[in-house]
């Protein structure tokens, strides 16, 4: 059975990576062909008979990542009918401009007479099929925007663009000069390009968004007597019983019935240590079980789970996001209105003083046309797609369209402890063992599978020579304990060594040596944290984690204002407190505790490491590790508002320049489309210079 | 002046010769992975007539 199979795979950078995992996935049994696309980051393989399982695991071998993506969620993205319809319209008017620009420089250079005419006919030929065609995007919106009793740019694109047709067919059927189809089909073609790259944008945010959640896994183990089998998670009732394996995240909320086992639940409310539960224990939605299995009696379902009530706190504060209204959207609401009054006005002026309607009607065109805003719809989405591109290339997605404009404008960070300023494993400290201790340490961490104790083993250097144990047991939620030369030694709970914090070491009858946990920075934290207060930007620390963990990283990044055990609607009310100060709150974190902090800030950056609902409520997704790079992207977020700021500037300018000689009537075809292409063209280079 | 009965439909037939290429790589996807091509040209294909090479 012929099949396919697309995964996502995050670590893929270069031509190495193509050809390994290519070679790999076609060298595996039951595989067709494999095809990497290195811009999304993804493979896909045509298989006869096998799952993605196989696959996986034959990349894993080969080092590289990879993780398996809903092929049928997908494919409306990748076939991507619109994009590929503009990118035809776009060719299509290309291909009418330059043939009809042959024609028009033809006549401007001096074809008269019969030649004059004979090209007018061909150029209307060629343009008014290529238009009708081309431009239905900007007739359709345009339409769209009229009947609700809007105005937006599409509606003076479409109105230039028809007067410009309709006078030109006019003109050349009366043999006169004023043949505009040269510059309706310029005009065309820039604003196509502006659209294209303004669709690139939303596409990629959205198959982005299509991924994180053909990444979830929407299925739950039921246990029905004996046996088990796999159910949606959306078919479970309250009172159902479900089997949590090892390392799988739990789907409901519930009720421990059976087994002991430990819990990370970092994501929901910042610990970093793992949580022991057992019998009777309540877990929450989003929890990963590490250690052991457990069976858990389903208590809440659906909108009721700590989950869903996440879900509603973060649209609810999307909802404030939304109200933000894009630089592009702004200038259309001013600059719409003023081109119709500019140019009713030089027509009923025109009318007064010449009393000749033909002539008023053929300026007032003329005056539509210069001032239509092909610039102007190109100076937004060409520096957005410029500014994108070269934060997705130092690791940065950005995932919303107006994302970069909020950015420029943050002036308060708000940085999530666990798992974003720090790496989320805690570490321990080992400066207060001495060396037979540590050797005695290595042996017992080393000995178990407890998270706690393999994060211990971490720890220590690799050099480190193990004691001999013998003996070895785990005692579940205890700890672990063997025989170091006839003493017994034991690596465990506080009450259980005889400790006052946990975990301890205890050799013999020696008083028990309590472990102190840190936490490794993540990469580049200390460098953005200080970057980022030595231009002025405070920074915040809003963590749900103890005060002491808290206090001991803000102490050592130097920052002042950092709060702790905070519950998610807490940083969210704390957030709104800061936004209602009259703040732009850039915040990051990575948790499901962060995710309605993250909606409610002005901005929000995730690390890629977040969970799929943090990084859905974020405008820009961190992939790599290093966190250097935030005060970089935010640089260009505000080169990029200069830039759009410049190229609204540029626009203007022209039109400064061009609409009083088109209200004088001295406007030729070859002046507009003289104006139109070196407006757009310098607008284009300018979005370039996006540092 | 009798050349342009010639000029005229080349220009208009080179030109529309171009427009169909376009479109036919649009149609064959050679613009779904610009970074990913960019790449492939510098690769050793050892593998480059195996059957097993996928088609564009």
């Amino acid at each position: 059975m012929a099949d396919t199979v697309i995964l996502s795979l995050p670590g893929i950078h270069c031509a190495g990576c193509i050809g390994a995992v290519e070679r790999t996935l076609t060298g595996t049994k039951g595989v067709t062909t494999a095809r990497v696309n290195l811009s999304r980051k993804r493979v896909t393989i045509d298989v006869n008979g096998i799952t993605s399982d196989p696959l996986i695991a034959a990349l894993a071998q080969a080092g590289y990542e990879a993780h398996a993506l809903d092929a049928a969620m997908l494919t409306s993205v990748d076939t991507d009918a619109k994009g590929r319809m503009l990118l035809v319209r776009l060719g299509v008017a290309g291909f009418a401009m330059m043939n009809v620009m042959l024609f028009s420089v033809a006549v401007w250079s001096g074809a008269a007479l019969a030649t004059q005419q004979m090209f007018h006919w061909i150029s209307a030929l060629i343009a008014v099929p290529a238009l009708l065609f081309s431009a239905q995007v900007f007739f359709q919106n345009a339409w769209v925007a009229l009947r609700v009793g809007r105005l937006n740019m599409d509606v003076p694109i479409s109105l230039a663009i028809i007067l410009a047709a309709g006078l030109s067919v006019y003109e050349t059927s009366i043999g006169g000069d004023a043949v505009y189809f040269d510059a309706a089909l310029s005009l065309t073609f820039f604003l196509l390009i502006g659209r294209y790259l303004d669709h690139r944008t939303r596409i990629a945010a959205r198959s982005a968004a299509q991924e994180l959640s053909a990444l979830a896994s929407p299925d739950a183990l039921l246990v029905t007597g004996d046996t088990t089998r796999t159910i949606p998670v959306s078919d479970l009732a309250i009172g159902d019983l479900i089997r949590v394996k090892a390392g799988m995240r739990v789907p409901v909320d519930g009720q421990i019935t059976q087994g002991t086992s430990d819990t990370d639940r970092s994501f929901l409310t910042g610990e970093s240590l793992p949580v022991q539960v057992h019998a009777g224990s309540d877990i929450a939605a989003g929890e990963v079980n590490l250690t052991g299995p457990f069976t858990l009696r389903v208590t809440r379902v659906g909108e009721d789970t700590t989950l869903a009530r996440m879900a509603r706190l973060v649209e609810h504060a999307e909802g404030a996001r939304n109200k933000y209204t894009a630089l592009a959207d702004r200038a259309a609401q001013i600059y719409a209105p003023a081109v119709h009054v500019l140019a009713l006005v030089t027509f009923i002026g025109w009318l007064v003083l010449s009393a000749d309607a033909a002539l008023a009607l053929n300026i007032a065109i003329s005056v539509l046309i210069i001032t239509c805003p092909c610039a102007l719809g190109l100076a937004v989405p060409a520096v957005m797609t410029a500014a994108t591109g070269r934060l997705f290339r130092r690791g940065l997605l950005v995932k919303n369209g107006t994302a970069l404009e909020r950015l420029a404008e943050i002036d308060v960070v708000v940085f999530d402890k666990t798992g974003t300023l720090t790496e989320g494993h805690a570490r321990i400290d080992t400066d207060a063992l001495d060396p037979t201790q540590l050797s005695v340490l290595a042996a017992l961490a080393q000995a178990s599978h407890h998270p706690v104790s393999r994060a211990i083993a971490a720890a220590l250097p690799a050099t480190l020579q193990a004691a001999d144990l013998t003996e070895i047991s785990e005692h579940a939620g205890l700890g672990v304990m063997g025989l170091w030369r006839g003493i017994p030694v034991r690596l465990g709970r506080s009450d259980w060594v005889g400790a006052v914090t946990s975990p301890a070491l205890q050799i013999g009858d020696a008083a028990a040596i309590p472990l102190t946990f840190s936490e490794t920075l993540r990469a580049g934290a200390a460098d953005a944290v200080a970057r980022l207060q030595s231009r002025g930007t405070p920074v915040h620390i809003f963590s749900g984690d103890t005060q002491t963990a808290v206090s001991a990283l803000a102490a050592a990044l130097g920052v002042t204002q950092a709060r702790a055990q905070m519950m998610p609607d807490e940083k969210l009310s704390a957030i709104k407190a800061l936004s209602d100060a009259g703040k732009k709150v850039l915040m990051i974190g990575d948790g499901l505790n962060d995710t309605a902090a993250l909606a409610q800030a002005y901005a929000s950056i995730s690390p890629a490491s977040a969970l799929d609902a943090s990084r859905a409520a974020s405008d820009i997704v961190l992939l790599g590790r290093s966190l250097a790079d935030i005060p970089d992207a935010i640089d260009t977020a505000r080169s990029a508002r200069a830039r759009v700021l410049e190229n609204f500037t540029i626009a203007a300018g022209y039109n400064v320049i061009a609409v009083p000689v088109a209200i004088l009537g001295y406007a030729s075809p070859l002046a507009a489309a003289i104006a139109m292409s070196a407006s757009s063209i310098t607008v284009l280079l300018n979005a370039l210079r996006v540092r | 002046m009798n050349v342009l009965i010639i000029l005229i439909p080349a220009s208009l037939i080179l030109a529309c010769l171009g427009l169909a290429g376009f479109l036919w790589t649009l149609r064959h996807k050679q613009y779904d992975d610009l970074d990913g091509d960019a790449w492939r040209i510098l690769m050793e294909d050892d593998h480059i007539n195996d059957d097993t090479e996928p088609k564009t």
